[in-house]
């Protein structure tokens, strides 16, 4: 049990009135002019266990500069990241169950926290319909993934879910990323 | 789904004693959406013990007071309420700089949100949108109207007690809660699926406000207090993280 000073409150929906509280414009938007790495889109659908779109989740990631580092007192080298990037962003999705970010590709972890370890995204999906949000990782299937400790802990099907797959189109890279809440290629959900 | 449970609970931030599963049928969305998989047991690491940092740049001066910041003609209509609280993470520790923002119906039990069917009267001086950052103690306090119930179709002559709902952003990735405080004493609680869906009767208990006769204030506003504990507060927050 942990410290029980304190008992959690416990979570409740998210509903489907958030949209003016919780989302802003340009919250799904990154970068600035001044953020360094390598521009992305990260996109994709969030699907019921029907494969109906989900109009009304919100996804909201975390993610660190394009070295690998965190503005945040934890992170040992926070002094060294990126003042042009934040790497938390907000986006609902829309009628057709899609979202998107503009962000930069994360650095990955630096050595000394694992040995090969690869980069991702953290996530957190929230929608009417789940008492307490889902917890994921967007990793690239262009990186080299295949030593990573989470990673190599899933089995195939689980592996495939997390990883974002390149698609051309625009000026950079695009990376498709769907969110499967329920079903045969549920997406692997993480208790943190 | 069920939480993992093939390691020791102890080392999930998350307290599934207290959360609900996923899926809970008499919430008829939870159906479709619920993930039926086992959660995957994550082991700490540097992208959960960080996040993002919120500050004054990120709320404005009205924010706090829902019976001002979207005023147009006159005053909103309805009950006056400051909701006082303090956000605390599970060591008790006050977590300071924790963004909350709160999103609710008018007194009429109407959002202004677009999807929103409800046949009851927008209110022109209140958006029912509000945020605030919480103090070095952990405190926070709102100034809004108490939202009136309304009806949501998931069964039957279903209507949802009166409520408020809260998001808190916390110091790092773990301390991320977004939940609904209700009033104590409505009646429709013990109807509502939702409220219901938390397993635990005194887990349940917290998320009722308590009505605060000292935070009452004379000739103008009822006082209710609502504290939020948030998951996180297996280290201490200044902790080195050993990578
Ligand atoms: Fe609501």
């Amino acid at each position: 049990m942990m410290n029980a000073t304190r008992r959690q409150t416990p979570s409740q929906t998210v509903g489907p009135f958030f949209h003016d509280t919780l989302v802003s414009e340009g919250g799904n938007i990154l970068v600035e002019d001044a953020t360094r790495g390598e521009r992305i889109r990260i996109f994709g659908s969030v699907l019921d266990g029907d494969g109906v779109p989900v109009p009304d989740a919100l996804l909201e990631i975390w993610q660190p500069d394009a070295r690998g580092l965190y503005p945040h007192t934890s992170d040992p080298r926070a002094e060294e990241a990126d003042e042009a990037f934040r790497g938390f962003g907000r986006a609902a999705t829309d009628n057709d169950g899609l979202y998107w970010f503009e962000t930069i590709k994360p650095g990955g972890p630096a050595p000394e926290a694992g040995a090969g370890q690869a980069p991702f995204v953290s996530v957190r999906v929230f929608a009417r319909g789940l008492l307490i949000h889902v917890v994921t990782r967007i990793y690239f299937e262009d990186e080299t993934n295949d030593a990573d400790p989470v990673l190599s802990r899933l089995d195939p099907e689980g592996r495939t879910s997390l990883l974002a797959r390149r698609e051309e189109g625009g000026p950079h890279a695009h990376y498709r990323f769907d969110v499967i809440l329920q079903g045969p290629n549920e997406t692997v959900f993480f208790d943190v | 789904m069920e939480p993992s449970n093939d390691e020791s609970s102890s080392d999930r931030s998350l307290d599934w004693t207290v959360h609900l599963p996923y899926l809970h049928p008499p919430y008829a969305s939870t159906v479709t959406r619920a993930p039926r998989r086992r959660l995957v047991p994550l082991p700490e690491c540097l992208a959960s013990v960080t996040g993002p940092a919120f500050g004054a740049g990120d709320v404005d001066a009205l924010d706090d007071d829902l019976t001002r910041n979207a005023v147009r003609t006159g005053e909103p209509l309805g009950e006056r309420i400051i909701v006082i609280g303090r956000v605390l993470d599970g060591a008790g520790r006050p977590v300071p700089n924790a963004l909350l923002e709160v999103w609710q119906a008018n007194s009429a039990g109407r959002y202004i949100h677009g999807h929103d069917q409800h046949d009851a009267p927008l209110d022109p001086n209140f958006t029912g949108t509000g945020r605030c950052l919480t103090d070095a103690d952990g405190a926070y306090r709102f100034t809004t109207i108490r939202p009136g119930a309304y009806p949501w179709r998931n069964h039957e002559n279903a209507w949802r007690p009166s409520h408020i709902h809260f998001s808190v952003c916390g110091r790092n990735f773990l301390e991320r809660l977004v939940t609904q405080m209700y009033f104590p004493g409505d009646p429709l609680l013990v109807l509502d699926p939702i409220y219901n869906s938390v397993p635990d009767e005194r887990a349940k208990q917290r998320l009722l406000a308590a009505y605060d006769h000292g935070v009452t204030r004379p000739e103008w506003a009822l006082g209710y207090r609502f504290d939020i504990v948030v998951a996180g507060g297996r280290r201490t927050p200044f902790e080195d993280y050993h990578r």
